[in-house]
């Protein structure tokens, strides 16, 4: 509605935000700076959070427990899962990209709903701080990220409070982000853009967005009943006072099952950019791909009790959530091999966005593997809440989400700052993590197999070869951070200038300066038809060959 | 900062008339309340479960008074018209018909809430009393609250609507079309609330 | 040319069927097999195993061969060719991991009915000493179908399970006994009737590859039947607090006439029999 807007005029458009680097650290309206603000925020807690797991390696690397306390053990553990969880990748694949990359998509210059775009990212923050304090000052919460009752009603009360308000804090960050998200996709769209012509990106924030606005206010109502049941003493989830601890699982899964497609789905989307352009050719089965993320959806709603077999639920119950977790497998295996049949026949550069991109392909198909596996009854009763899980989990959020993270950061650095990342250093990078991603967790399948219980600081001394790979492995995720932050911060002073346009690519983030404007295009939104028109035979009409400014 | 306008906000405002950008907004506010709603269905859900599978022992089952709540119905249906009803003032243009009729709905709503407060003075169980009671103050509780803000939405709209030249007119109507939509959504959680806690 | 391709595809797929089936029969992936329902659940593994092991060689041998064949060579311009979709292919992509799928639901299906998952609880524990049938259990396993365990008709042996911060205790009512360790006759159907003290625990133990959570307020229930003599780790698998990792105890299974024995030694009612 806004693009026969004049070109924005520097001066006006600067004069009430500060300008330069200020910018990234006030209370800033620009979408482009909130993802930014999302992203560094996000990485941070990721170090943090990378801090948290290294303790527990390190713990495992003898079968008794002897590095940590066992109650700093269980708070260190639940910290790590929760800042993983909440405060690196929901945000950073929602958040970050989101923000950054939506407006341009839909032809927008700004969200629907900046200012509330920007307490959604100032609540993070503080949440963040919150948490990671409370550690220092009376005991973080040490009930898992799971905070099942009784446990967590019965652990210091202190601790517990805190993760309950910051994670109530962080759902609604994320519930106004998902709200802004269907507004903007829906109701900001350029005149002209047809839904279906939108880039696969938007199809999953929509996705997301729609199972978050969904899902996550049923958490945060958990959570309300579970503080009252610490504070005020009801007895909502406590079996002492006739409380039903089921109960609690039911509500906790609805949301935190969905949560994960809220980790994946945008990560999907942004695996659907980046091949298409560093393969140089359309993303393969567009229609399919819209129809298997809303099937995601749907049956992502539906599919929670398969974190409860072992919990007592009724057969029929157990039979119902079986065939819906499987059939998941489904939509998610039509994007996998639509994803191939984008790399089939193409000229793919060999560079880091693509080899990240190609390395959650493979680290996803082995989550997602084991998912369809631990979805079978029969199978889970054996597996469940063992390393096996701990395994599955890490291949889909780790394998699956973090690889995507770092494919899209190698993509839209040069988007972001103007500057080229150095592609040697980014395959040392890549080739770390593979690596070492795969010794960490790979070993730990069959941990769980074999009867190693997750959440444990002392096992069996028959699993401490195995698990000082897994520690090797994890060393190297370690040691994989360290070229990764050189590039990052020695391109963005040394780097060699981008241009506008480094990949030659058709979606409209692109058909702008490096870093854009404030108001993303200098002149008329452009209107993107073919998003993925790239190919030999195309006469690419729609998308004239961007001149370099 | 955020006390002033964006450039941002002023440049749509130049291109884009007053009645799309609500639009959004509104939608917006819907898409909100889908999530509020989702809420109160994860504390409906919880109190269903509760009461198939942790009957009570006999003794501790009550009866809940049915004339306080139903009182309560009825005055929070004669104020989703009543608001209904200011909307179409403005509509008309007819600002002191309308700051009337938000004034009958502020004061229906705060009659929910004191006949609300002397229900649960007159309770025989307290909160913590079993897992019943905890439930029913839970949900009639979160429902006050939202009556509450409701109220007080419903007071700033009038008081914007009574200041001469003041923010709400038949052009700008979007604080009162939100106040009522939100009110109305209350209204109906309300309508759900009684048919499970009272009637079920 | 075409011809090539099929010989090629079909060889290269026959040899990771076959790779998968040597290395689910080679490789110790799984402990020992200790309890009737072991074994079905070791053919279930195999069987997604091996499935598992083509779909993930599959994608990634397609992955890695593209990434080298269509790789942009020094000096290569231009864009790859523009195939937007192909509805065949991608109807076929749909239909096989739905059949797939659907083979493994009920494939799984019958091996849970097999070890006795789909049975009533209140009927198959109905003869429980001290469950009557208005007490309401929740979940569990059930007993594996009596064909499956051979010697059918053993008597059955009731064991109450207390699980506690940061141990099990087993009480055999029929002789008084409390015991920190669960003693079985091999070959008997046991059947745990468990309640926690304080957190929710879980029983698990590998060599049964059985696992049932251990729930306040709620009693649940798991059957099995041992089949092999030896000592197995029985494992909490749910975090219960700083010791969750310590909470362990063994179940020894041993000949019905060792445990006899032991259970004289420990019974304060000398003279009851199995």
């Amino acid at each position: 509605m806004s693009i026969s807007l004049p070109p924005a005029n520097e001066n006006t458009s600067n004069s009430l935000q500060p300008t330069g680097w200020l910018r990234f650290i006030s209370f800033s309206l620009d979408h482009k700076v909130i993802g930014l603000q999302y992203l560094v925020c996000g990485f941070l807690f990721y170090l943090i959070g990378g801090v948290l797991a290294g303790a527990i390696r390190i713990e495992l690397l003898s079968p008794i427990s002897d590095f940590l306390a066992r109650d700093v053990y269980n708070q260190v553990l639940t910290l790590h899962g929760t800042i993983m969880i909440f405060l690196w990748i929901v945000p950073v694949v929602n958040g970050a990209f989101g923000n950054y990359l939506i407006p341009f998509y839909v032809g927008a210059r700004d969200m629907a709903f900046p200012r509330l775009n920007a307490v959604a990212f100032w609540m993070i923050p503080p949440a963040g701080l919150m948490l990671i304090t409370s550690y220092f000052i009376n005991g973080a919460a040490q009930s898992g990220w799971t905070a099942y009752p009784p446990l967590s009603i019965t652990t210091p009360a202190a601790g517990q409070i805190v993760w309950i308000v910051s994670v109530l804090l962080l759902g609604g960050s994320s519930i106004f982000g998902g709200i802004n998200f269907i507004a903007t996709i829906l109701k900001l769209r350029r005149p002209g853009l047809k839904l279906m012509q939108l880039p696969m990106y938007c199809w999953a924030m929509l996705g997301t967005s729609i199972l978050v606005v969904l899902s996550t206010p049923v958490l945060a109502g958990t959570l309300i009943l579970l503080s009252f049941d610490i504070v005020a003493h009801t007895g909502f989830f406590n079996p002492a006072l006739g409380g039903n601890v089921i109960v609690y699982q039911h509500l906790f899964w609805f949301y935190s099952h969905p949560a994960v497609y809220i980790m994946v789905l945008p990560a999907f989307g942004l695996v659907s950019e980046i091949l298409p352009v560093h393969c140089r050719k359309p993303l393969f089965g567009y229609t399919t791909m819209v129809y298997s993320i809303m099937g995601i959806v749907v049956l992502g709603l539906v599919v929670w009790a398969h974190h409860m077999f072992t919990s007592g639920t009724p057969p029929w119950m157990r039979l119902f959530f079986t065939i819906a977790t499987s059939f998941i497998a489904v939509p998610t295996g039509i994007k996998f091999f639509n994803w191939v049949a984008t790399l089939w026949g193409g000229r793919i550069s060999l560079n880091s966005a693509i080899l990240f991109s190609c390395g959650f392909i493979v680290n996803f198909v082995l989550g997602g593997i084991t998912g369809v596996a631990l979805a079978q009854v029969p199978f889970d009763i054996h597996v469940h809440d063992t390393y096996f899980v701990v395994a599955h989990f890490h291949y889909i959020v780790y394998g699956g989400s973090v690889f995507v993270i770092f494919s899209s950061i190698y993509h839209w650095y040069p988007k972001f700052t103007g500057k080229m990342l150095d592609e040697k250093l980014g395959i040392i990078h890549f080739a770390l993590t593979f690596i070492g991603f795969n010794l960490c967790f790979a070993p730990q399948h069959w941990l769980g197999l074999n009867g190693m219980p997750r959440r444990v600081a002392e096992y069996d001394p028959q699993f401490t070869l195995v698990n000082q790979i897994s520690s090797v492995g994890a060393l190297l995720m370690a040691i994989s951070t360290l070229p990764f932050l050189w590039n990052i911060l020695y391109s963005f002073i040394k780097g060699e200038k981008a241009g506008n346009n480094p990949w030659q690519a058709l979606t409209p983030e692109w058909l702008t300066t490096s870093p854009p404007p404030v108001e993303n295009w200098p002149g008329e939104a452009p209107l993107v038809t073919k998003p993925y028109g790239y190919g030999a035979n195309h006469s690419n009409e729609n998308n004239p060959p961007i001149t370099q400014a | 900062m955020t006390t002033l306008p964006s450039t941002k906000e002023k440049s749509e405002e130049l291109t884009s008339s007053d009645h799309q950008h609500s639009d959004h907004r509104l939608f917006g506010l819907i898409t909100f309340l889908v999530a509020d709603g989702m809420t109160f269905a994860g504390f409906f859900a919880a109190y269903l479960t509760y009461k198939s599978v942790n009957p009570l022992l006999p003794d501790a089952i009550y009866e809940l008074e049915l004339p306080l709540p139903t009182l309560n119905t009825i005055l929070l249906l004669v104020s989703s018209a009543t608001f209904h009803k200011a909307g179409k003032s403005l509509e008309a243009a007819n600002s002191k018909q309308c700051q009337r009729w938000l004034l009958i709905t502020a004061g229906l709503g705060i009659a929910f809430l004191i006949s609300q407060m002397v229900e649960y003075f007159t309770l025989p169980f307290g909160l913590t009393d079993n897992l019943y009671a905890s439930t029913f103050y839970a949900l009639t509780g979160f429902h006050g609250l939202h009556v509450t803000l409701g109220s007080i939405m419903i007071l700033i709209v009038w008081w914007q609507a009574r200041s001469p030249g003041g923010r709400i007119t038949n052009v700008n109507n979007f604080p009162l079309e939100a106040a009522e939509i939100y009110w109305h959504f209350v209204d109906g959680i309300w309508v759900i609330l009684f048919i499970i806690l009272y009637l079920l | 040319m075409l011809q090539k391709t099929a010989i090629y595809t079909i060889s290269i797929s026959l040899l990771i069927i076959v790779g998968g089936v040597w290395a689910v029969d080679n490789l110790n992936l799984l402990p020992v097999v200790a309890s009737s329902n072991a074994p079905i659940y070791d053919e279930l593994f195999k069987v997604l195993f091996v499935i598992g092991i083509i779909l993930f060689v599959g994608i990634t041998g397609l992955v890695i061969y593209s990434l080298i064949r269509f790789r942009k060579k020094p000096g290569q311009f231009g864009d790859g060719i523009a195939i937007e979709d192909n509805l065949p292919l991608e109807i076929f992509w749909t239909a096989v991991p739905a059949i797939v799928v659907l083979f493994v639901g009920l494939y799984s299906y019958d091996i849970y009915e097999r070890m006795g998952g789909m049975q009533s609880l209140s009927t198959s524990s109905h003869d429980h000493h001290s469950i009557n049938s208005e007490e309401k259990v929740w979940g569990g396993i059930g007993l594996t179908s009596q064909k499956l365990i051979g010697e059918s008709s053993l008597p059955k042996i009731n064991v109450d399970v207390t699980a506690l911060q940061f141990a099990f205790l087993f009480n055999y009512p029929e002789g008084e006994i409390v015991s920190g360790e669960l003693h079985v006759p091999r070959g008997h159907p046991v059947t745990l009737k468990m309640e926690s003290k304080d957190v929710i625990h879980a029983f698990w133990v590998p060599e049964f590859r059985l696992k049932q959570d251990v729930i306040p307020g709620q009693p649940t229930v798991i059957n099995f039947t041992p089949t092999k003599n030896g000592r197995y780790p029985i494992i909490c698998a749910e975090l219960c607090g700083p010791y969750h990792g310590g909470m362990r105890s063994t179940v020894v299974v041993e000949e019905p006439e060792e445990y006899q024995e032991w259970f004289k030694q420990n019974s304060k009612q000398p003279g009851m029999e199995l």
